[in-house]
């Protein structure tokens, strides 16, 4: 492996890194410049395209009546499976996930037609307008149901390290639980669409709204039967992602293109947000059971968890989500002894998909569940309970054998109980519980361990492409995608960083698939990981033969060479970094490479479900205080701390962007989101009048977010880490601050269970379970005392 | 012929389709795409832009959906996109509109895709404010723009900072110096000529028609002629049945033209409210004899949804979630209906007949709202539960209204809504609280008769149990709050001095 000086610079001039510059698109996005896909001009003669989805969950298609669909004004064409050249089946991983279907239907919204129209209304009406007689199956709806049927999309994949059930057996406490726990819609803001625009070699220009643009290639490539350099896909930027367009962005611009294939015009999809919200798939719903032993002081000595994905009728990427769901069900905790067993339940719905977190908060929401009912089992603080199992030297080997070799949680922990003044705040609560009638207040401290790496090891690879024109301005290509998070703004740091250039003469622009092939999503928060290090590698390629020509042309030598404050300085003397390059071209040297990178060490051994998946941890943690309304179940955010590890930050604010963002995320899946389906299998939270993202009054009242002040002890880019995901599950603070609360109500001997998301039904429910639960308490009690 | 100005930009129009929303016009026939379609629903506020309005002589501009509103109701309006902050097209940090800038130095986009509305809506609260408001009228102002990305932190602080630079009048639409203004008063000469001509202002498109008339007479004479025709205001809801049902109307009669539509009047009969003016003109004024609906008015949606919506609009649909409705039926509120019949005035309470269906002929118009005076007894009690605070519609609404004298209720009025197929007052428990003292137990008592008044169902915001449970339980917070209140309000110095007040509510940013 390749070893990059990856040291954050200090002192000298000309440093790009760990400065917060805006995003790179800030004042575009401000004055409505941004362009994105729906935003283009269109051609003229260009069509809109709509697809026909099914009204059932479950059943079989018997007859279709495309009549009144053809009579709309403006219809072209509809198109079915038969007009499909290459394959139907278009699923990323593992086969399953159906482009169009002319028999079987599995969930309720799936694609069956396509309606082609000159006009975006057009299209859609007329889709409305096919009528389709089917015979109607029974949906499988009920996760206990599919787990008991041993009804799979994948088989499951457990977790096995020492003897879980002995450990149970023998210790002196054991408690058990479970938690159905929500799936949550992405609502990117910007919803599924992409243009397809015929090639005059009969394949496909494709301008979409994807964090995958290889994969769309590769798909639109195998569906039209073409070889893959017959595709190329641009995607400038997407108005958001957050996994939604990892896999979901793939059918409907395959749909394109096959419209524009059949047509020979430039086809454009874009779903109508309710239809985006049937059509694609959602962060999986869980339904997990645990098992804990554990001893007077609140160690845990065994752990036998459950975990059950709602993955819905096909894969997707199912099997690689479950599988980090058991690698976090662990979180910041050290199980000696744990079987940790994950099922891939197949269900009558939309595919569940990639979310930020991708699984990990699924199964992480298990462990602090049970620390925090060991805590309330023992009468402890939960913070106690938490620091006495933290993994520590010694104690540092996680279920799947990947040795910790990190331990700052501890301190990052002393650090919050200090500036968040825990202590003093659980007493002041403690006290206003006492005599508050109807408000309850809560106080919850999570911590977060989150694994960086895909956990599919080829996918851990990178490209760039590094182009310096004669005038010493440079564009940078990569294969990563920009969805908000500023990917683009870190690459060109790191690259004017490696040149010691100024920012203003970078441009990192659309990704294609012409300039970085074969390249990975941007998921699994490794945008910058990966891409960074590619970009990097480029630059210090051509920073090399820049100074192996310096070295020649000026007859110095390289040792005391450097790049600097947009110059390059030799012994000699020194040079603009723009004449140095005009003298380079003249002197006919390369002035363009590509960059590569792949992350070294990881592996994982499925067959032992053992190995190294991850490259390192990413850590932070979150207190944050709630209130709650014993009368109605409402409740609110009122002060929430964040400190985050993200190593030494390329760039602070976009970091602080990505934690702040991330939590409300991840408290609104938690809270207010509330994904259901009616009994037939429809979507019944399927437009935001009735799914509520978290708006701008639920930003805590007091919201400080604080880095940790450290480095990333692997070797990562300037030492940064990852950050796009990890900070999601530092919303569990707040569901397990909402416990904190209801536990006031049995004065904090027991809390409830709370299947999220907690909205004030859900928790309304858990105040009169934990009322009832006073009332038989006190029965048992009077009967104990009586009885004495 | 419609005129209206855009931006800088005089435009008349006469044949289009009366459907057509601001944003599909704006980014389709226009080319102006910066404000983006997110949900095309009026829920998430992408699309926001503002809007000027000559009223009482006086251009004021307020934010709204243009995936809502109508181009046929820009009529004499002054439309400001996203494009018209900056003159330059490529500007500096130093060249964007204060709002502009604040965003981008705060780093309050990230994916982008909801700013452009973010920015107008912050635009309008600029514009209307001379220094910052504080941070409840910048969540009241965004409310209703949902971002994905940010969690909202750095957008509050850009609300703060943008009135921080040195200001510019220019910066001001409404200045007379501003770049625009010349234009705004060309549209202002022009409308007043219009107005001498009396004439109706219409759009057609092959048998498609959206009329304006201009005032009641016209307006009833339109509805007699084509009483298929679907009236239309804000169209918060009627342009969700375009885009989201594909239910499309081929004759409009604006009813945002007719004067007698528009006015809020108080005299000692009591309050009278324009079925046609928009929720953000008069709630101020009626809180000031109502403050306890404040809560329940502001959470009607979202600001630019208060911004177009009116009480006209929300009754005729009689949504049995309708918040408004519990509010005015049990203040006993009547509504005046007109057609070239006559008119009659017939009780809230009355006017539902059942799911979306009420007593309003095809050729009526409500014209007003009625709320009886207020007496100086009378107490107010107006609840609101929602998974959201902000921008979402009930799972229950409850409305209780009663005179107290001698700690004893009379004419009690109890309405809800979300619980039935059209909002409805419950009567069993009216009833058992009429003539009892104003105490825990009697309410509680009264709270079980909750199922003998209402069988709500289970739906997506709540089931039929959770609605019923919460339902009584806000009898208890009734309790509460009141004796809170009293508490405060007998503390005679010292004596009390020691009892804290209850904490009845938790401490939302929006509440």
């Amino acid at each position: 492996m390749r070893h990059f000086k990856t040291d954050k610079p200090t002192g000298q001039k000309g440093n790009a890194i760990g400065q917060s510059f805006i995003h790179e698109s800030a004042i575009k996005q401000v004055i409505g410049k941004a362009v994105y896909v729906d935003d283009k001009a269109e051609e003229v003669n260009s069509l809109h395209a709509y697809p026909v989805v099914s009204t059932i969950a479950h059943g079989n298609i018997v007859s279709i009546d495309t009549t009144a669909a053809f009579a709309v004004q403006g219809v072209v064409d509809i198109f079915s499976t038969k007009d499909i050249p290459g394959t139907n089946d278009i699923g990323p991983v593992f086969s399953g996930d159906i482009l169009l279907t002319d028999e079987l239907i599995e969930y309720h919204g799936q694609p069956i037609l396509l309606v082609v129209a000159t006009s975006y209304k057009a299209a859609r009406i007329a889709a409305r307008k096919v009528v389709i007689e089917y015979q109607t199956l029974a949906p499988m709806l009920d996760i206990k149901q599919a787990i008991k049927e041993q009804h799979w999309v994948r088989p499951p994949h457990a977790l096995n390290r020492g003897d879980a059930k002995q450990a149970i057996d023998n210790a002196p406490h054991k408690i058990s639980g479970d938690l159905d726990i929500g799936g949550q819609e992405h609502f990117y803001l910007e919803g599924q669409v992409s243009i397809a625009t015929p090639t005059e070699e009969g394949g496909m220009f494709i301008q979409c709204s994807s964090q995958h643009p290889s994969e769309v290639q590769h798909l639109v490539a195998k569906v039209l039967k073409q070889p893959f350099n017959y595709v190329t896909v641009e995607m400038r930027r997407m108005g958001g992602g957050f996994g939604g367009k990892e896999t979901q962005a793939a059918p409907w611009t395959c749909l394109a293109a096959l419209a524009a294939f059949h047509t020979g015009k430039t086809v454009k999809i874009r779903l109508a947000r309710s239809d985006d919200f049937k059509s694609t798939g959602k962060r999986h719903p869980f339904y997990n059971t645990y098992q804990v032993g554990f001893d007077q002081q609140g160690l845990i000595e065994g752990v036998d968890i459950n975990i059950n994905g709602y993955c819905g009728y096909s894969p997707d990427l199912s099997d690689a989500i479950v599988d980090r769901a058991l690698f976090h069900a662990d979180n910041a905790y050290y199980y000696p002894n744990a079987h940790i067993n994950g099922n891939r339940c197949k269900t009558n719905t939309v595919s569940h998909t990639a979310f930020r977190g991708f699984g990990g908060p699924q199964g992480m929401i298990m462990a602090e569940q049970l620390v925090d009912d060991i805590a309330y089992y023992l009468k402890k603080d939960p913070l106690e309970i938490r620091k006495l199992n933290l993994y520590k030297p010694g104690r540092d080997l996680t279920p799947y054998k990947q040795k910790v070799e990190q331990f700052i949680l501890k301190d990052m922990i002393a650090q919050m109980e200090e500036e968040g003044d825990y202590w003093a705040r659980k007493e002041a609560i403690a006290a206003f519980n006492k005599t508050s009638p109807i408000i309850k207040k809560g106080l919850s401290l999570t911590p977060v361990k989150f694994g960086i790496s895909f956990t599919v090891q080829h996918l851990n690879q990178a490209g760039a492409l590094l182009v310096i024109y004669s005038d010493g301005s440079v564009h940078v290509n990569h294969g990563g995608t920009e969805m908000g998070q500023g990917l683009n703004t870190k690459i060109a740091q790191i690259v004017a960083q490696a040149f010691s250039i100024d920012m203003a003469h970078i441009l990192v622009n659309a990704t294609r698939t012409d300039k970085v092939p074969n390249t990975s999503p941007t998921a699994a928060s490794s945008g910058t990981d990966l891409n960074g290090m590619a970009a990097l590698n480029a630059a210090n390629t051509i920073k090399q033969r820049l100074f192996e020509f310096a070295a020649q042309h000026f007859d110095v030598s390289l040792e005391q060479m450097q790049l600097s404050d947009n110059q390059l300085v030799h012994e000699k003397g020194q040079i603009s970094f723009a004449e140095l390059i005009n003298l380079a071209y003249l002197n006919r040297i390369s002035l363009s490479t590509t960059g590569y990178y792949a992350t070294p060490e990881i592996y994982y051994d499925r067959e032992k479900a053992e190995g190294h998946p991850f490259f390192y941890y990413a850590y932070g943690l979150a207190l944050s205080e709630v209130e709650i309304d014993i009368l109605t179940g409402e409740n609110t955010v009122t002060r929430t701390d964040i400190l985050h590890d993200v190593g030494s930050s390329i760039n602070p604010a976009l970091d602080i962007g990505q934690i702040e963002g991330a939590f409300i995320q991840g408290m609104g899946w938690l809270t207010t989101e509330d994904l259901s389906w009616n009994e037939q299998g429809a979507l019944a939270s399927n437009a935001p009048a009735t799914y509520k993202i978290p708006a701008i009054g639920d930003t805590p009242a007091v919201f400080n977010v604080k880095l940790y002040n450290s480095q990333n002890p692997a070797t990562t880019v300037f030492k940064s880490k990852a950050v796009g995901e990890p900070p999601f599950m530092l919303g569990i603070s707040v569901w397990s601050a909402i416990r904190n609360a209801l536990a006031s109500i049995t004065d904090y001997q027991y809390a409830p269970s709370l299947n999220p998301p907690a909205t004030p039904e859900a928790i309304l429910e858990a105040v009169q379970a934990a009322q009832q639960w006073n009332k038989t308490t006190t029965q048992t009690t009077t009967k104990e005392t009586s009885h004495a | 012929m419609i005129q209206f100005l855009v931006n800088n930009e005089m435009v008349q129009l006469t044949q289009f389709a009366p459907n057509l929303s601001i944003l599909d016009w704006l980014r389709t026939n226009m080319g102006k795409v910066g404000s983006k379609e997110g949900c095309a629903s009026g829920d998430c506020g992408a699309c926001t832009v503002v809007i000027g309005d000559l009223i009482d002589g006086q251009w004021q501009y307020k934010s709204i959906n243009a995936c809502l509103m109508l181009v046929g109701n820009l009529h004499g309006k002054h439309l400001i996109t996203v494009e018209a902050l900056t003159a330059k097209a490529n500007p500096s940090l130093e060249e964007l509109h204060p709002v502009q800038r604040a965003m981008v130095e705060c780093h309050g986009s990230q994916c982008g895709f909801c700013t452009p509305g973010f920015i107008m809506s912050l635009f309008a609260l600029y514009m209307n404010y001379p220094s910052y408001p504080g941070k409840e009228a910048v969540i009241q102002a965004l409310g209703g723009n949902l971002c994905r990305c940010t969690g909202y932190q750095p957008i509050l602080a850009a609300a703060e900072k943008c009135f921080t630079y040195t200001h510019e009048s220019t910066q001001n639409i409404s200045d007379k110096d501003h770049r625009f203004s010349q234009q705004v008063k060309a549209l202002t000469l022009s409308l007043e000529k219009d107005l001498a001509l009396n004439s109706i202002p219409a759009i057609e498109h092959g048998e498609q028609y959206f009329y304006l008339p201009q005032n009641l007479t016209q307006l009833c004479e339109l509805k007699a002629t084509y009483p298929d025709a679907k009236f239309v205001a804000g169209a918060t809801d009627l342009s969700v049945e375009f885009s989201q049902h594909l239910a499309y109307s081929e004759q409009l009669i604006s009813v945002r033209y007719c004067p007698e539509l528009m006015q809020f009047t108080q005299d000692e009969t009591g309050i009278r409210i324009g079925a046609a003016l928009p929720y953000s003109e008069f709630i101020e004024s009626f809180c000031e004899i109502y403050p306890e609906a404040h809560e329940l008015f502001e959470r009607i949606g979202s600001l630019q949804i208060r911004n177009a919506g009116s009480l006209g609009g929300s009754i005729a649909n009689a949504s049995p979630i309708g918040d408004p409705a519990p509010l005015l039926i049990a203040l006993d509120a009547s509504i005046e209906l007109q057609s070239t019949r006559g008119t009659r005035t017939i009780p809230l309470a009355e006017f539902f007949v059942d799911y979306r269906k009420t007593q309003l002929a095809n050729d009526e118009v409500i014209v007003a709202i009625h709320v009886p005076p207020r007496l100086s007894n009378q107490q107010l009690s107006c609840h609101k539960i929602s998974k959201r605070i902000e921008d979402d519609i009930s799972a229950v609404c409850l409305v209780l209204s009663y005179q107290l004298t001698d700690h004893t209720m009379h004419a009690v009025k109890c309405a809800m809504g979300g619980m039935a197929s059209t909002p409805a007052l419950a009567h069993h428990i009216a009833e058992a609280l009429n003539g009892k003292l104003f105490s825990l137990e009697n309410l509680q008592a009264a709270a079980q008769k909750m199922e003998e008044d209402f069988q709500p169902l289970s739906d997506v915001r709540a089931t039929s149990a959770y609605r019923l449970q919460v339902s009584k339980n806000l009898f208890d917070r009734i309790w509460y709050q009141s004796a809170g209140n009293m508490i405060l309000s007998t503390s005679s110095a010292d004596l009390n001095a020691s009892v804290p007040a209850i904490k009845t509510r938790i401490n939302h940013a929006s509440l």
